[in-house]
């Protein structure tokens, strides 16, 4: 059986529905993202694994893979990242419009993984603000589906304002990404 | 593999540089000729304009810390594709020269072979059209593949016993 998104809590009465725009609009972020596949190695293959008929990634509203980062809400990084690619990495996110959320999947983007090592960056955290981390090595498309679930209860509960806040705007200097 | 006509290389080398080379196989029956460092590329020209080694397999480089006066390698796999004879010349470098004439003139393809080799054990060729980094970061400011550092870095706090089980 289908299962439909529910109407958020409201006002409810004959003819009219009233409820707030966080709740409307994080509900039609959540079940709309648009991921950009960030894929350099195995955990890609699970990804795609993930995005294939078996797992269908689509069911959660993420049909459309975005492979342009002006229309991604959603950087999926799966797989090691090196350190010559991470300016790479970064300049994708900086291309992202706001809103936008990070999945790190597997032990390689989430910290280097068994890569310790000089050419492999220890984690893309120490270039873009991660959201949810998917262990594992590669992870499962169980795991990595759960991890966009994750995202999903993020983009979901979001305050409107948040990306207009101060520690926001902090947070992001302090990765040294500009802000406008 | 024509054993003739790799017998017949071997003398060419010999009479360009009597006393200066060196000649081996190792145990797969693979011919090895360690030259000094000013006549491989005299060498290497002589065998791919007279004796058709036409082909540049790979050119890499070594490091080897205890053999003193020569801790450096560069080693280039030539290939007659005519005669299927593959040969290796080794060139050994001090590590207070490691300077080594260019075959970027000889062969294109040894531009990024030369580089790769630059970049990781930091080798000079000299005459190189482009001799920078091609595989790490430009802002590198060593030669990862050099055999001087600890396997790990013992001054890192991010990644400790308490979550990776060392």
């Amino acid at each position: 059986m289908v299962k439909i998104e529910q109407a958020p809590e409201g006002l409810e009465g004959q003819g009219f529905f009233a409820t707030s725009f966080d709740k409307v609009i994080g509900m039609a972020r959540a079940n709309s993202l648009w991921p950009l596949p960030f894929a350099t190695s195995c955990c890609g293959i699970e990804f795609m694994a993930t995005m294939g008929s078996n797992y269908d990634l689509a069911r959660f509203g993420s049909e459309r893979m975005s492979f342009s980062p002006r229309q991604a809400d959603l950087l999926i990084v799966a797989g090691t990242i090196s350190k010559k690619l991470g300016p790479v990495l970064k300049q994708v996110y900086d291309q992202m419009a706001e809103p936008k959320w990070v999945l790190s999947v597997g032990a390689c983007a989430s910290s280097g993984g068994i890569f310790d090592t000089y050419s492999v960056l220890q984690g893309i955290d120490n270039v873009i603000p991660v959201d949810v981390y998917v262990p594992g090595c590669p992870p499962r498309p169980e795991q990595i589906i759960e991890g966009i679930l994750k995202i999903q209860e993020l983009a979901r509960n979001e305050s409107l304002r948040r990306r207009n806040s101060e520690e926001y705007k902090k947070m992001l200097e302090s990765y040294n990404i500009e802000t406008v | 593999m024509s054993q003739d006509f790799l017998n017949k290389s071997i003398e060419r080398i010999t009479s360009l540089i009597s006393d200066e080379m060196n000649f081996e196989v190792d145990k797969y029956n693979q011919p090895i000729v360690t030259l000094p460092a000013d006549k491989v590329h005299m060498v290497i020209t002589e065998l791919k304009t007279n004796w058709g080694y036409s082909y540049l397999n790979d050119l890499t480089g070594a490091h080897y810390p205890n053999n003193l006066g020569g801790e450096y390698q560069v080693i280039y796999h030539i290939h007659n594709l005519l005669e299927n004879v593959r040969l290796r010349i080794k060139v050994n470098l001090p590590k207070d020269t490691l300077q080594i004439q260019s075959i970027t003139d000889l062969f294109s393809g040894a531009n990024w072979m030369e580089r790769e080799t630059f970049d990781f054990f930091g080798i000079q060729f000299i005459s190189h059209p482009n001799l920078t980094r091609i595989l790490n970061m430009d802002n590198m400011d060593y030669h990862p593949m050099r055999k001087e550092y600890a396997l790990e870095d013992e001054t890192r706090k991010d990644k400790n016993d308490t979550f990776f089980g060392r």
